[in-house]
């Protein structure tokens, strides 16, 4: 027993002390940066912020209020067309439409057209699922493996291409904008490439490979909604026809809310147009495919230039005026009670 | 163990809960989000708390084994052998030598000392440290060391059922036909240790969970922490919050499907199987809860187990809870109830071994009107070197005291004479000059070791004799009579007769006893010496008052005939002898008195302030008697003269007492009128909680055993709670192990707070494992309290350190951690919810899905764990310089129901910020050149970006203390998601798996434009900038003690040194402690000289024991306690025992 015990303490000597490391990590005494809120500190916060704020908001403002804007909303004013398109039995029977209007002041710089539709919820799940971004990519795809149903395939087995709630439901007006001048009548010439991301362009979609469009698109169908396959898109420009058209790509991107509006053409600058629209009457020719009454929905035309910020939306202008002020308040009344609290202590100080 | 684990693991409800979520999933009609955003998080979630409980498991199973694997010797067929604790079975007969635990409960059978007695400590069991006799039946003692026929040893024992009564047995022993009764005086109980006597034998009766220790080691049970349960319940509400949110959506769902989605089937028709809009309603409601089943985010749980894991690791990586003298470092045994720390409110404290070291010190005298003994400052250590027979251990630092023994000044030496002879201590000299004595109480032993340093050693005794070696020279001295000690008398008396021929009486005891028997001539010696007896007790050190007599010779004759007579008197023996005592104790001439210091371990005092500045309440819990506990309920600073008053409590019936005691305290509580009369008469038939009460002035309670006995029953129960919870301190004494654990319990029970016990030994095991949180003093011998105890350090003191800064610390950084993990969920959840108002309720989510399977698991969940383990809003040297920062989290003020609504509202207010600023700035809005930018991918990318800075930013502004790894993980974490984002809207990835990135290109196009990036800068400003104006103004209004610390703080770059140890000093009342033990004295043993160790060997008569083996009769006792050292079994191997119960 004697000899155990005396061997137990030899190991106890030997053994390395169980005493912990002195290390700042294990001892919690890494150095460290203790900020505090000083009256210093949060009175510049908030005084920076506010200053930040309000100027950031007028420059925002006034940006907005620079940018020149028409729209007209053409569901109403089409309205023989819009109830034509209500039976969906008149599909294949053309409906045209003009809408006039006059400039007011010239547009100047690069100006976009728009179409724009409200009540029409791209954003609602199935349709944001609805679509195959494999078949969209040129791949050979079973689209009914996919979420495209009920417009992946019809009965007899052929897929659609491109298949999916968004591509069938994809916006067919065609919108042309005509300049009367002198009493002449102007087409304004109008581009439609280079409308989309570059990246959807050039990475997101692509043909199928084959020497031709129809052939690579061979054994599919258009989907019901559309009037003529994918790969008629656009017969004039072959960079823009298949899954890589811009109108296409474009109604594939889908939008947030409800109400959006989307990039349908942009005015060439050239002739006349150089310099943006000049004031005067013009003329929209629109071929009125689209039905929106159906579901409430409404559907727009919009002409309008550009700033650094974007378009006229004047909310971010309003909120950081309205944050701006808010701050610059706070930041007086921390002020205030501070200055109240310290002539108190130096009151109760001297008594 | 992978199966068992996952099966465990999937019973707790939030597993429960995921795994229904993934179910839902896999529902097509119903998945809203594909399956990986559930799956990644529950396989990392699960791969974490199974590694963990692995671990733990390991750990467990390895300190088990310790205990289990001690080794002990067993007879096996007529053969020693060294077995395993835990294969000890009833009815082995076991070999103990000295200083070995008793490894179960034994009867004893015979030992190395004469009449079989055996010496054992029971400090492991109730505190108690002085040594107890135990004493074997005669006919077991014949065995003596005898293998063989202890081999043949067969009887049969009966013994009640196994029973938590530690000083109660009652059992026969059936030998050869005759009966004899077994009594607690022939037990050795598992937990003492067999002190002075080489080696004994016993028989096992009850074994693990069966033996009177784990009896009254009461249940294990599985704690949790208040944050636990507070969490349960808020996870419930927001199941409530999470179904509700669900209900408005599937109900807006079902408006939606019937007025515009019926509409809109043209472009997109409903889904297959549904057929009306309440369908697609009810459909939508499962969405919803998949997709906004991250306000329940399943990391939560396994977050704070690691930050209860990593806070752990800091209390055994304290260095300044290391104690270097035995190499202990403290230790977090259990990790998973750090917080609770935070909140302590009582502590209940062992005495003996925790706030003592148990080390007796001779350290101040008064000797014939002179003080001698300094304070151990600047002076050296008396050089006994001298006396060849002094103990080196032995420490005094008053070089006069030794002068006057040189200059044989005669009442010196008489006083050293006397405290080398009047005593009951044994002496041991194994080797020439090396002396041991076994004292029965260790006052005892310092006396008499002090005696023997000055120069008297005390060397040997027989029956008849004392052998002293004075200055050198040895004396023999004979005993005439021994008066011994008990409770009434509080002194003891030897007469002996000097070598010269003289009789003299010594006599030490109770100042106040024995003030009454002085002689006439000593009243001017008997003032110095009380004011010499008021400094001493007022450093809190135990007096002894000192006097002597002689004896004239005829007297003495005749008073030792009446004497012999009285002592063998058949009836009132005790009376006629006390009567005796009396008669000769009388005249005696005052000597001086001594000093003893009940050495308290270092700090005790201060940290006992410095808890109770915390507001923390002291109870002292101890097995110890009455006197002793006060004494050191003064001497460290619980009690104290400037309260009010202190009450004893020793009444059978302490109704009465406590009426009187209330009516002092708070005389309106006894009124039909008091709040909490009403409130107790309202709630009559469940458990109450008691609100605090306030007492009217400082009151201190010291309560007996037998008292807390009646007390603990029926329904004076809560007379007791409210009335000890009024007083300051609370001292119990002689308690039993479980009435410590009553008492926990009872606290527990009708006061909401959190209950701390911290003790040593093994009597404290019921209380460490009954209260919320155990503390085992480790690095003493005994195992037990650490091994059932939460945390373990090996001094009292470093519990101050263990509270207020650790546990401080872990309470809050767990609150700051639960404050944020709400709220970003909430923040993050909630967006959803917005979302599905403008898209239809069509389950959309707004982010990205792999936003959503990584936002928690590697965004968000670094920085805040970097901050719930690192943070300190005040560094340890304030946390523990002002205990009132301590008070919030009793009051649980930083994490309650209120402060998680705020953060609900938080959550909701930024949620509300981080939908619209984003919806705003997007909506009908175009890049600036022209092309797209209000598209989904666009608005979720800036939506998450939007969540995911502002979220970051609010971390940063709960980080209080930014160290290095901080700020790696704040700017790493919003790094890894740029870069991840970047990687995952990559052409690359998208190309490979088109299905799962499609968001190719979102962040390219998205982040380059101003406009997103003032929307982001409006979101933050928007979220963040109330928040900090609102922390501002709070504690510029209505500062916080950690506020004004923090301030302090600014002011002062360092926190003034600590005040020098005041030396703790009362000046008023004496208090004369005569700590010996409670029994009897030895007196009477010595004098019959039966623990005189026989100068020839036993002769045991030889007899044959028969043979017969008796199956043991064991149903029905099995309880599986965490450590189960012994087993049960049927055999009996080698011993022929068996034992019964009925």
């Amino acid at each position: 027993m004697k000899n155990k015990k005396s061997s137990a303490s030899q190991e106890a000597e030997t053994r390395p002390s169980r005493c912990p490391d002195n290390s700042a990590f294990k001892q919690q005494k890494l150095p460290a940066w203790k900020p505090q809120l000083t009256i210093a500190s949060v009175l510049s916060t908030f005084f920076l912020t506010g200053a930040f704020c309000l100027s950031v908001g007028v420059s925002l403002i006034v940006a907005a209020n620079s940018v020149r804007e028409i729209q007209v909303d053409y569901s109403d004013k089409c309205s023989n067309c819009s109830k034509l398109r209500e039976n969906s039995s008149n599909w294949n029977s053309e409906c045209l439409c003009s809408i006039n209007f006059t400039l007011a002041e010239d547009m100047l710089g690069d100006v976009f057209m728009y179409y724009g539709l409200q009540n029409f919820y791209q954003n609602h799940r199935r349709y944001v699922l609805s679509r195959s971004d494999e078949q969209l990519l040129g791949r050979n795809v079973d689209v009914q493996n996919s979420y495209c149903a009920p417009f992946a395939a019809y009965k007899n087995g052929t897929p659609m291409a491109p298949c999916g709630a968004i591509a069938n439901s994809m916006f067919n007006d065609t919108i042309d904008l005509f300049y009367n001048f002198n009493s002449s009548v102007i087409q304004v010439p109008l581009l439609k490439t280079g409308n989309s991301w570059w990246t959807d362009k050039n990475v997101k979609f692509r043909n199928p490979d084959s020497h031709n469009l129809s052939a690579a698109f061979a054994g599919t169908a258009r989907p019901p909604y559309w009037h003529k396959p994918v790969y008629l898109l656009d017969e004039e420009d072959e960079k823009n026809n298949g899954y890589i058209n811009d109108d296409f790509i474009i109604w594939m991107r889908v939008s947030a809310f409800a109400t959006f509006k989307n990039l349908y053409r942009r005015i060439s600058r050239k002739g006349q147009f150089t310099d943006g629209l000049p004031a005067g009457n013009y003329t929209f020719h629109i071929s009125y495919n689209f039905p929106v009454t159906k579901f409430k929905g409404k559907k727009y035309v919009i002409l309008s230039t550009m700033v650094w910020s974007g378009g006229s939306n004047p909310f971010l202008g309003i909120a950081y005026l309205v944050c701006g002020a808010a701050a610059t308040l706070t930041g007086f009344i921390i002020t205030a009670i501070h200055l109240k609290l310290r002539k108190k202590k130096t009151y109760f100080q001297r008594r | 163990f992978l199966p068992l684990n996952l099966f465990e693991q999937f019973q707790r409800i939030a597993n429960a809960y995921f795994l229904f979520l993934l179910i839902l999933q896999l529902i097509p009609q119903i998945s809203s989000l594909p399956w990986f955003t559930t799956v990644v998080p529950l396989v990392l979630v699960l791969a974490v708390s199974g590694v963990k409980d692995a671990i733990d498991d390991f750990n467990r199973h390895k300190s088990d084994n310790h205990v289990n694997n001690r080794p002990v010797q067993v007879l096996i067929n007529g053969m020693l052998k060294d077995e395993k604790w835990m294969n000890i079975q009833v009815g082995d007969i076991i070999k103990l030598e000295n200083n070995n635990f008793v490894t179960a409960d034994l009867l004893l059978l015979s030992s190395s000392e004469p009449h079989s007695l055996v010496y054992i400590e029971t400090a492991e069991l109730d505190g108690e440290t002085n040594l107890k006799v135990k004493q074997a039946l005669t006919v077991t003692a014949e065995l003596g060391e005898d293998l063989q026929k202890l081999t043949d040893f067969n009887g049969e024992v009966k013994c009640e059922a196994p029973n938590n009564k530690l000083d109660n047995f009652t059992g026969t022993l059936a030998l050869r036909g005759e009966k004899y009764a077994l009594d607690n005086e022939k037990m050795l109980l598992r937990g003492c240790t067999i002190r002075n006597t080489e080696w004994c034998f016993g028989l096992v009766i009850y074994a693990g969970p069966d033996t009177k220790l784990m009896q009254n080691s009461g249940r294990t049970t599985f704690k949790r922490t208040s944050i636990d349960r507070l969490m349960n319940v808020l996870v419930l509400m927001i199941f409530a919050f999470l179904a509700l949110m669900c209900l408005i959506l599937a109900i807006g769902n079902g408006i939606w499907e019937s007025d515009k989605g019926y509409n809109f089937q043209v472009y997109l028709p409903w889904a297959e199987d549904v057929t009306s809009a309440p369908l697609s309603a009810f459909l939508m409601f499962w969405s919803y809860v998949i997709i906004l089943n991250t306000v329940v985010p399943i990391s939560l749980y396994v977050s704070v187990e690691i930050i209860r894991l990593g806070n752990s690791f800091y209390i055994d990586w304290d260095r300044k809870m290391y104690y270097p003298l035995n190499d202990t470092p403290a230790q977090a045994r259990t990790t998973t109830l750090n917080e609770e720390l935070g909140q302590i409110k009582y502590i209940f404290s062992d005495k003996t071994g925790t706030l003592t070291q148990n080390i007796m010190c001779f350290n101040k005298c008064s000797i014939n009107g002179k003080s001698y003994g300094m304070l151990p400052i600047n002076t050296e250590k008396v050089d006994f070197s001298y006396n060849q027979l002094a103990d080196p251990k032995f420490a005094f630092y008053d070089h006069s005291l030794v002068e006057a023994v040189k200059l044989n000044d005669v009442p010196t030496h008489r006083f050293f004479r006397l405290l080398s002879l009047c005593h009951t201590v044994m002496p041991e000299e194994k080797k020439e000059g090396n002396l041991v004595y076994q004292a029965q109480s260790p006052d005892e032993g310092a006396l008499v070791t002090a005696a023997r340093n000055f120069g008297f050693v005390f060397r040997a005794r027989t029956p008849e004799t004392i052998t002293v070696v004075e200055m050198g020279e040895t004396k023999i001295y004979k005993l005439l009579a021994i008066l011994d000690f008990n409770n009434v008398r509080k002194r003891m008396s030897v007469i002996v007769r000097s070598p010269e021929g003289d009789l003299t009486l010594y006599c030490k005891g109770a100042d106040t006893i024995l003030y009454e028997l002085l002689h006439s001539s000593c009243e001017s010696l008997k003032e110095e010496t009380t004011e010499h007896l008021n400094e001493f007790a007022g450093e809190g050190l135990r007096t002894l008052v000192v006097a002597y007599k002689n004896l004239d010779e005829e007297y003495f004759q005749d008073w030792i005939k009446r004497h012999h007579e009285a002592s063998t008197a058949l009836e009132g023996r005790e009376d006629k002898l006390s009567e005796i005592y009396e008669e000769i104790e009388k005249d005696l001439m005052l000597l001086g008195a001594t000093a003893i210091e009940d050495k308290l371990q270092d700090g005790v005092p201060q940290t006992i302030e410095t808890l109770a500045k915390a507001s923390i309440k002291i109870w002292v819990l101890t097995g110890d008697k009455q006197e002793t506990a006060m004494n050191i309920g003064y001497s460290c600073n619980l009690l104290y003269d400037d309260m009010a008053d202190v009450f004893v409590i020793e009444g059978s019936t302490s109704e009465d007492v406590l009426n009187e005691l209330r009516k002092k305290m708070k005389p309106d509580s006894f009124l039909d009128s008091d709040e909490i009369n009403i409130q107790i008469e309202k709630s009559s038939k469940n458990p109450k909680l008691l609100p605090d009460e306030q007492a009217n002035g400082v009151y201190g309670l010291v309560i007996n055993g037998h008292s807390l006995a009646y007390a603990l029953e029926g329904n004076l129960e809560l007379e007791l709670v409210r009335t000890a919870c009024m007083c300051k301190v609370v001292i119990c004494c002689r308690v039993t192990p479980l009435q410590k654990a009553q008492v926990v319990e009872l606290v527990k029970k009708y006061k909401k707070a959190v209950t701390l016990a911290i003790g040593d030994g093994a009597n404290d095991v019921s209380m460490i494992k009954t209260a919320h949180i155990g503390v085992g003093i480790s690095g003493q011998e005994g195992m037990q309290a650490v091994l059932s105890s939460d945390f373990s350090f090996a001094q009292f003191r470093y519990l101050q350190r263990l509270l207020l800064v650790h546990g401080r610390w872990s309470y809050i950084r767990m609150c700051k951690f639960l404050k944020y993990f709400f709220y970003k969920n909430f923040a993050f959840t909630l967006v959803h919810f917005w979302y599905g108002f403008f898209s239809g309720f069509s389950a959309q989510t707004v982010y990205d899905q792999w936003f959503i399977t990584l936002y928690n698991l590697a965004y968000t969940s670094l920085p805040v764990l970097g901050m719930s383990l690192f943070d300190q809003d005040v560094d340890d040297r304030w946390s523990l310089l002002f205990p009132q920062l301590y008070v919030p989290g009793q009051e649980n003020l930083y994490f309650n129901k209120t402060v998680f609504i705020k953060c609900m509202l938080q959550g909701i207010y930024s949620s509300l910020i981080l939908f619209f600023i984003p919806y705003g700035a997007m909506y009908n809005t175009m890049r600036s050149d022209g092309k797209a930018i209000a598209d989904y991918q666009s608005f979720a990318l800036m939506a998450q970006t939007c969540l995911l800075i502002v979220v970051s930013v609010q971390i940063g502004l709960d980080t209080s203390y930014w160290t290095v790894v901080n700020q790696f993980f704040i700017w790493g974490s919003l790094s890894v998601y740029f870069a991840i984002t970047f990687t995952m809207y990559s052409d690359g990835m998208y190309l490979i798996l088109p299905a799962s990135f499609p968001f190719v290109g979102t962040a390219r196009n998205t982040l380059s434009q101003p406009n997103v990036w003032l929307a982001i800068f409006l979101s933050i400003a928007l979220c963040v900038l109330p928040v900090v104006g609102f922390r501002f103004l709070k504690a510029l209004l209505r500062p916080t003690a950690s506020d004004k610390v923090r301030r302090n703080f600014k002011a002062k770059k360092r926190p003034p040194p600590p005040s020098p140890k005041r030396r703790l000093r009362r000046t008023s009342t004496r208090r004369s402690g005569y700590a010996f033990s409670h029994q009897h004295g030895f007196g009477a043993l010595i004098m019959s000289g039966r623990n005189m160790r026989p100068k020839s060997p036993f002769v045991y008569p030889s007899k044959d024991f028969g043979l017969s083996i008796l199956p043991c009769a064991l149903s029905g006792f099995s309880s599986s306690p965490k450590a189960v050292s012994c087993s049960w079994g049927k055999r009996s191997r080698g011993s022929k025992t068996s034992i019964q119960y009925p």
